[in-house]
């Protein structure tokens, strides 16, 4: 297509988007318009252009489709693109939030919309980029650069405590990649390129292995994030303007449990068996322990982001456990948290244009003047403690399922975790939407807009859609992932043969 | 007669600037005052036809004038990386010294001179000519830092940069003659066959020697107490001069030196160096973050930076040699960018240097703090900008020769450094605006603009650019 690949053209067809409203010239209330209608045009275009990828992706190939490769850096360096079945929802979640993005700021952001819209665009291509790259070096580049614009849209159109939240979130992020940058070099040094392909078939050394494992582990850990390199999340989400939040919980969060399915699993399977009880125990902590503390909570976005964590918690534990539920569960766990997690910062950031604050106890009552909205959270809250019907279900269910062939007690230990979750939803529920409606500031406070149910009508669609009929999903990523345990089972089986092997000749 | 003129062909560059110098002083001193303008463009002319000699003349190598000079890859690359530093901050610093009232032309003759020393500097081939190629820049240096002569911190910085500069330069002369005491001959290659495998404890103290002079030049640490404070203290122009031009010598001569006269004794010489470079980037990351003033963050920038590209020289290796040319080529170009915009800080006339004096930029002039958020990002090593390629090479060099400590305290310290670069941004685009910078003058605008657009797109189309630094590290080997 336009003589690049679809996948080129999804992934950076919002930078011609940037591009052009760089040079709308003016700030008059008509160009910021035009700048509005210019991000959401783009949006939806690249939306289309991915629903025509996916209706020409085969789910029942394992292999990497609309593969792109083009020389780049020479040495082993190439700009090389494709999709698999673990990779494609995610380019598929990632273009359908970002029309939802700009809708949700449509009117919440009068200050400087150009640039937010431009840095929303650019944000856009790197977070697809991320998903598509088939070479470690482009992956890094697009992963590590969308912390770019992240750290510009919460330091600009942030909160009060923003600077502090947006260099927490930065440095953070970074000291943990610059450690996988370390270990991708290795890798290129034992393999000669950075082509992942090529690496998905390299063996290394069992040794070596595991300082790999631990390189990627120091950034994917701090992205996904796990306990206890957590803390930089909440800060960023209660700083960060509504649709911020929605990009970092709906899509950032999942690089880091993307690159543990992508890297960590199929290029070092032994290191990955022998740290397993190491995520499994750090995930146990993040579910149990962040949801005590999501309990505690009295800004309604900090205790969701404490919930991403243990649903993140979840998702660790599901691809560690390697088994075919686990994995796809976790898949499936992602793409669903993608979408819950998103909604709930929508309607907290509903709530937060009209109030502008997200003080629990701001609010109560809200019932009795807001009945669609309050209809329309409770869908995402029960979503979010996984009641079956809900796409939170599933996920959860697989997970659990997966991890418990495995090791029972922690599939025990995880699964108080649901208990945990449904008091801090219900609980937050009951504070703002019933109780009395006594105070003054919500005497007039307004249901949806036209805009914000066009915003929520989506998601609530597919959250529903995928609790009852989860296969879409599911079955784009079945093949990739049996063929990923596949590997992982013959790359450990190998070893134990030869240390068995090794023993026989002693 | 006809080696002669081979000869002189192998050195035109130096021998345009040489000649060039000479009229243009005659020129200056006939004219008198009002000459400034016609010796700026002049010398100017004078650097791009040099560069242009460089780009369009003969690929050949050869040592030439007794084993005293060589031409080769790497010698040009520097070259035309050093001649193009001066070029820009000649250009550029037309209008900053037109305000301070100091545009005098003795300035370009100066900056001339210098350049004639750095490039005779990186074509040294031995010890004598390395000498002298060192002195001919320093002395000049000492001069353009003072240049501002009714300022007290610019004289400041010219007496201190003298002085301490004064004794490195005996240092590095104290193991030149160890050197030659030990190994018989002063040139490099001479010096390279008489030590092979194990080395006298006499040529290993003319090592140490020679690379405390380097080191100094190059300002990394221990040997860096100078920096910050001539950088602040000389007028902008000139510090930029210090960052770029000069930088790339220091670095391309030891570089040289310690490559090709020192090739069998690697392990000793690769101790210092992984101990200047950790030093170099630990306290170039710590100390810049409490900086106020923008020239002298920069200034411990330098030396983080210059930590960076020892990096690739403790890798050793055809591939270390070209991740040091890929940085300093990337370095380069982020740094005069940056003093684009230093020298673009002005209000109502008056040259401001304070890091709070960019505040909200973004809102006063969205152009500017666009172009000088990347140079920051840039320089902060982070993708896909053209400083995160720098440091790939150089640290994967690293990797590969097993280097694994010094990578990870590099790109651990790099973090560090991200915070105080992070700090620029946020000034320029979180904060509340101080007054507007007047117009900037044209000349660093587009400078800006154009390293800018350098730094954001070299992923884009980087093949022509690695080939060269490929080719020139080769020619060292």
């Amino acid at each position: 297509m336009f003589g690049f690949g679809i996948l080129s053209c999804i992934v950076f067809l919002p930078l011609a988007g940037a591009g052009f409203i760089l040079a709308l010239r003016g700030n008059d209330e008509a160009t910021l318009e035009n700048a509005r209608w210019a991000a959401l045009g783009t949006t939806v275009i690249v939306l289309l252009l991915s629903l025509y990828a996916y209706a020409r992706f085969d789910p029942s190939s394992s292999a990497f489709q609309f593969v792109e490769e083009k020389g780049w850096f020479g040495h082993g360096l190439v700009y090389k693109m494709g999709v698999d079945g673990i990779s494609f929802p995610f380019v598929l979640l990632t273009t359908f939030l970002m029309p939802i993005c700009i809708l949700a700021s449509w009117q919440s952001i009068q200050n400087r919309v150009k640039e937010y819209m431009i840095t929303f665009l650019v944000l856009e291509t790197l977070m697809i980029g991320v998903f598509c790259a088939l070479d470690l070096v482009l992956f890094y580049l697009f992963f590590e650069g969308s912390m770019i614009p992240m750290f510009l849209i919460i330091g600009i159109w942030g909160h009060a405590r923003r600077i502090y939240a947006t260099f927490k979130f930065f440095l953070y992020t970074f000291a943990g990649s610059v450690l996988m940058l370390l270990a991708i070099m290795a890798m290129y040094g034992v393999a000669g390129t950075t082509d992942i392909t090529v690496l998905l078939h390299t063996h290394f050394p069992s040794p070596m292995q595991k300082w790999l494992w631990l390189g990627f582990f120091a950034s994917l850990a701090v992205k996904t994030p796990m306990w206890p390199v957590h803390t930089w999340l909440p800060d960023a989400h209660v700083e960060a303007p509504t649709a911020g939040s929605v990009l970092l919980a709906g899509v950032l969060l999942k690089f880091g449990a993307y690159g543990f399915i992508r890297f960590s699993l199929p290029m070092f399977p032994e290191a990955s068996a022998y740290f397993a009880p190491l995520v499994f125990a750090l995930s146990v902590i993040a579910i149990i322990y962040t949801s005590l503390v999501a309990l505690v909570q009295e800004d309604m976005k900090k205790l969701i982001a404490y919930t991403s964590v243990a649903h993140m918690g979840l998702v660790t534990m599901g691809i560690f456990s390697v088994t075919p539920q686990g994995v796809q569960g976790a898949v499936f766990q992602m793409v669903s948290h993608g979408l819950v997690s998103a909604a709930l910062f929508l309607c907290v950031g509903v709530l937060y244009d009209r109030l502008h604050t997200h003080e629990i106890a701001a609010y109560g009552g809200l019932v009795a003047r807001m009945p669609i909205y309050a209809a329309v959270f409770m869908i995402f809250t029960l979503a979010n403690l996984g009641l079956p019907g809900t796409s939170g279900f599933i996920g959860e269910f697989l997970t659990l399922l997966g991890t418990f062939r495995i090791n029972s007690w922690v599939a025990f230990l995880a699964t108080t975790g649901l208990i945990w979750s449904a008091a801090y939803a219900l609980y937050l529920y009951r504070r703002i939407i019933f109780d009395v409606l006594d105070k003054p500031s919500l005497a007039a406070i307004r249901d949806f807009s036209w805009r914000e149910a066009t915003l929520f009508a989506p998601l609530v669609a597919l959250t529903i859609f995928f609790g009852v009929y989860p296969a879409p999903v599911l079955e784009a990523s079945a093949a990739a992932i049996s063929t990923l345990i596949k590997g992982y089972d013959t790359a450990l089986g190998e070893t134990k043969t030869a240390a068995l092997f090794r023993l026989k000749a002693e | 007669m006809a080696s002669l003129s081979l000869s002189l062909a192998h050195c035109l560059p130096e021998l345009i600037l040489a000649a060039g110098v000479l009229v243009l002083v005659l020129l200056g001193a006939i004219r008198g005052k009002d000459s400034d303008v016609l010796v700026t463009e002049t010398a100017a002319g004078l650097l791009g036809a040099a560069i242009l000699v460089i780009l369009l003349g003969g690929k050949t190598n050869a040592i030439v004038f007794d084993g005293a000079f060589i031409n080769d890859g790497f010698g040009r690359f520097m070259k035309v990386l050093t001649l193009a530093g001066s070029l820009v901050t000649l250009v550029m610093s037309r209008d900053f010294l037109a305000a301070e009232k100091i545009d005098k032309f003795e300035f370009p003759i100066l900056i001339l001179l210098s350049t004639l020393g750095m490039l005779m500097l990186i074509s040294a081939a031995g010890l004598i000519a390395l000498y002298i190629g060192l002195e001919l820049m320093s002395l000049a240096l000492y001069v353009l830092a003072a240049f501002h002569r009714d300022n007290i911190r610019a004289s400041e910085a010219g007496l201190k940069y003298f002085v301490l500069g004064a004794l490195s330069s005996g240092m590095l002369l104290y193991g030149a003659s160890l050197l030659y005491g030990f190994a018989g001959t002063v040139s490099f290659a001479g010096i390279a066959e008489t030590i092979n495998e194990r080395a006298s404890l006499g040529v290993v103290f003319g090592l140490v020697f020679l690379m405390v002079g380097l080191a100094f030049k190059m300002s990394a640490v221990p040997f860096h107490m100078w920096t910050p404070d001539v950088y602040e203290g000389a007028p902008t122009p000139v510090t930029a001069f210090f960052i770029t031009a000069v930088k790339m010598a220091a670095v391309a001569i030891t570089l040289r030196v310690i490559l090709t006269a020192f090739p069998g004794i690697a392990p000793q010489w690769r101790q210092i160096v992984i101990f200047l470079s950790i030093l170099s980037m630990v306290l170039g990351s710590f100390a810049a973050i409490g900086q106020a003033n923008i020239k002298r963050l920069m200034a411990y920038s330098t030396i983080g930076h210059v930590g960076f590209a020892l990096v690739g020289l403790a890798a050793g290796g055809e591939a270390g040699v070209a991740g040091v040319l890929a940085y300093m080529a990337i370095y380069l170009v982020m740094t005069l960018g940056t003093f684009a915009g230093i020298l673009s800080m002005r209000v109502d006339g008056e040259g401001v240097e304070n890091i709070s004096d960019l505040a909200g930029l973004a809102k006063t002039d969205g152009v500017m703090a666009f172009f000088f958020a990347m140079m920051m990002f840039s320089l902060a090593g982070i993708p896909p900008l053209a400083g995160f390629f720098a440091k790939w090479y150089v640290f994967n060099a690293a990797i590969q020769a097993q280097l694994y400590p010094l990578a990870v305290i590099g790109v651990l310290s790099s973090v560090v450094a991200a915070f105080y670069y992070l700090r620029i941004v946020k000034v320029m685009y979180f904060d509340e605006p101080a007054p507007a910078f007047d117009r900037a003058a044209p000349a660093p605008r587009i400078v800006l603009a154009v390293s800018g657009i350098l730094v954001v797109f070299l992923f884009a189309y980087p093949g022509l650019f690695i080939d060269a630094t490929m080719a020139a590290a080769k020619s060292l080997f």
